[in-house]
């Protein structure tokens, strides 16, 4: 049973990176800040890698939609192992439009083009939080889907997910072709290593635009202000509890 | 008796005069620091001074009088001249996860916390070199590196500055394959005590190897913060192994398991990780975690390397170890089984303290020459036994460096000086074979007697000189290393 399969990968800060909020208030400062492919989607090429070397995916292709400097992310997903990438530009205004729904109307027009099997991403990108792209191209798609996945399996022709919920651990099983989103248990992900970033170099990354899938990119959400967290003030000691209590009547709190 | 006795408040009194004389100069300078670093970057505060006055050893918490935050090498350089001109001590602190009690202020003074200078700076690729700033730790450098295919392999347990481990030349469990920061730094930048700046190696320079002049960088790694303040480090880098394996194997005895160990080193095989638990740990580690090893002398090994060559180093070593009387040689290449072989190894620290609620534990930290490992190793055993101390082993065995990690109870002050001793005794077998009293962790506050005895009066009085060149107000770290 052999399915190509699409990962799809953002770019965004390394995690390790404070985020200041421009001073326009429109959105993060961006200049300067290293990059790196968002943790759930390292998750979800490292679980597409995965299912290729148990031979159960016959080619993985990696996905980004973005400027110029999406193509790092993707060389790093096949460095990771994906075999080919797609590069859907959008830049500029666009970019800082781009949102779920109009990346999951592009991974859907793709999958079709694809003939994929099976469309794998992480579970939400850490800049928004969204945590929608997944669960919206299954919906243009029309196909099941298996969304925070901590294991993933084939039974036959049909996937076995196992997925974290609030409660605990629920196990589905959906038929195939079918959107999978990776939840952070589901795999570490491996370090690209210098061998594969050179191997990576001679694979191929097409590249397309928007328009070429038949997907408008206009987006129906306009951004109208970014706010940084209220600052932490410091505390006030009190020196008794009936002193505590009155403080605490005195801002509503009790 | 008199007489002593009026010495002695003479001289007490002479020291609250000269703290309280600190003190009132502290205060004065306040206004200077802040013009440097900013209102928020002097601190003042009872907890912030607690905070950076202790580390991860035993020694007692000594905070500082005040605490700065210096944003950039000129503020360090800036900050520093003030101290210099009114004869306040400099402590360099990174993360306070030293194992020596090297941030302690025995003398009050100035602590300079680089915490916010935490930039990853020009990184090439290409050369294997990066520089970093004093507020970066080692697992910030990798996660920064990842897409790369570059990592910086020493790795002490901590997640510790990489400048701080410059200073206290720490190293890891793969030093076996990749040295210690020694080996691996290529330049610093460093500000003396009177603020001055000055890059060891030459500004900017990385070349690989060289010759040129006196080797001033590696006088400043393990020099713990007494000599100057590191503000950036050039380090050098390796290629993330394509593959890794893991290895885990059971022996009669301490000789068969060194045994195996110096086989494996003489035949070639470029081990990245040779690690050693005894009896006592394994037992620790099995209650701890609910594992089934083998209550023996038990080694941990790692392969580093491509596919095909790792096949070859697992063959050759497991080999090895049969013919020594290894027993259970059980390897893996995936992630999940070798994190599920290697965990007793991993939880070592805390199966140890589990051992005894309540306790906490203290490090030794002795390196000798690896023909020397099993005798050391017997001999401190029988002490530990004799003396009723707890004291399961984990060791470095590809270095011949071992720490008996003491659990004790800190309450109990007959078995705090029963520790003591043992330690003393222990660093001193290991002097007396050809070793020395620290391998990875420094001198700080407790060796200092104890590097004297190792390294002999004229080297030590060689020390003092170069001290006394560099910081002649002894401002720097004062009280470390150097008696």
């Amino acid at each position: 049973f052999q399915v190509g399969l699409l990962v799809s990968v953002k770019r965004f800060f390394l995690f390790l990176f404070e985020i200041r909020v421009k001073p326009d208030k429109s959105g993060v400062v961006t200049d300067g800040v290293k990059h790196s492919m968002n943790p759930f989607c390292e998750i979800a090429v490292e679980e597409a890698v995965k299912l290729k070397e148990k031979k159960l995916i016959k080619e993985v292709v990696a996905v980004s939609c973005g400027p110029q400097q999406a193509q790092e992310t993707i060389r790093t997903a096949l460095a990771m192992g994906a075999d080919r990438g797609i590069h859907v530009q959008v830049a500029g205004k666009d970019y800082e439009n781009l949102g779920p729904l109009q990346v999951s109307k592009i991974m859907a027009a793709l999958a079709k083009k694809e003939e994929a099997q099976l469309v794998i991403l992480g579970k939400q990108a850490i800049d928004d939080d969204c945590n929608q792209t997944g669960q919206m191209t299954a919906a243009l798609l029309d196909w099941p889907q298996g969304t925070f996945a901590s294991e993933v399996s084939f039974e036959g022709d049909k996937l076995k997910v196992v997925r974290e919920i609030d409660g605990g651990l629920e196990t589905i099983t959906i038929n195939t072709p079918a959107v999978v989103t990776a939840d952070l248990r589901l795999n570490t992900p491996r370090y690209a290593t210098l061998p594969n970033i050179m191997k990576a170099k001679k694979k191929k990354i097409a590249i397309m635009k928007p328009e070429d899938l038949g997907v408008d990119i206009t987006s129906r959400v306009e951004v109208l202000r970014v706010d940084e967290p209220p600052q932490r003030e410091a505390g006030v000691k009190v020196e008794t509890v009936q002193d505590l209590v009155g403080k605490l009547k005195d801002s509503g709190l009790v | 008796l008199i007489y002593a006795k009026s010495l002695f408040s003479d001289l007490l009194s002479f020291c609250c005069c000269f703290f309280f004389l600190q003190k009132s100069v502290v205060d004065g300078v306040l206004p200077s620091f802040r013009s440097v670093c900013g209102e928020d970057g002097v601190s003042l505060s009872e907890a912030i001074r607690e905070q950076h006055g202790k580390d991860e050893s035993v020694h007692k918490c000594c905070p500082p009088d005040v605490v700065v935050f210096p944003r950039s090498v000129d503020e360090v350089s800036a900050l520093a001249k003030i101290c210099h001109m009114h004869c306040l001590p400099i402590i360099p602190f990174g993360t306070g996860t030293g194992l020596e009690g090297g941030v302690g202020a025995m003398k009050g003074g100035v602590c300079f916390s680089l915490r916010n200078m935490d930039q990853v700076l020009d990184l090439h690729v290409e050369d294997f070199d990066v520089t970093v700033e004093p507020g970066v730790t080692r697992k910030a450098l990798n996660s920064y590196l990842r897409d790369t295919g570059l990592w910086f392999p020493v790795d002490p347990g901590a997640d510790a500055s990489l400048c701080g481990m410059a200073a206290t030349s720490a190293s890891g469990t793969n030093a076996v394959r990749y040295g210690t920061m020694r080996e691996n730094i290529m330049n610093l930048e460093v500000v003396l005590a009177d603020g001055t700046i000055i890059n060891t190696a030459g500004k900017g320079r990385r070349p690989r190897k060289t010759s040129a002049g006196y080797n001033l960088t590696n006088l400043f790694v393990g020099s713990e913060g007494t000599l100057g303040i590191i503000t950036k480090t050039t380090l050098r880098l390796y290629g993330i192994p394509e593959a890794v394996v893991s290895a885990v194997c059971s022996f009669p005895s301490v000789q068969a398991a060194v045994d195996s160990t110096v086989q494996i080193l003489q035949s070639g095989v470029p081990i990245a990780r040779i690690e050693f638990l005894d009896d006592v740990m394994i037992d620790a580690c099995n209650r701890f975690s609910s594992l089934s090893y083998p209550v023996t002398p038990t080694l941990f090994l790692e392969f580093h390397g491509s596919e095909r060559s790792l096949e070859e180093q697992v063959n050759t070593s497991e080999e090895i170890t049969q013919c020594n009387g290894g027993s259970d040689f059980q390897w893996a290449k995936d992630e999940e089984t070798r994190s599920r072989l290697w965990k007793a190894r991993h939880d070592a620290w805390y199966a140890a303290l589990a051992l005894r609620p309540g306790c906490k534990a203290y490090a030794t930290d002795v390196c000798v020459p690896l023909s020397m490992l099993p005798q050391i190793i017997v001999e401190t055993k029988e002490d530990l036994i004799a003396n009723k101390l707890t004291g399961p082993i984990a060791g470095h065995v590809g270095d011949g460096n071992f720490h008996c990690l003491m659990v004790l109870d800190p309450n109990d002050p007959d078995e705090l000086q029963r520790v003591h001793l043992f330690t003393e005794r222990l660093a001193r077998r290991a002097l007396a074979m050809s070793g020395t009293c620290t391998g990875e962790h420094g001198v700080g506050l407790g060796k200092r007697a104890l590097l004297v005895e190792e390294m002999g009066a004229q080297a030590i009085q060689v020390m003092q000189s170069l001290k006394e060149t560099l910081d002649p107000k002894n401002l720097m770290n004062p009280g470390k290393v150097l008696q």
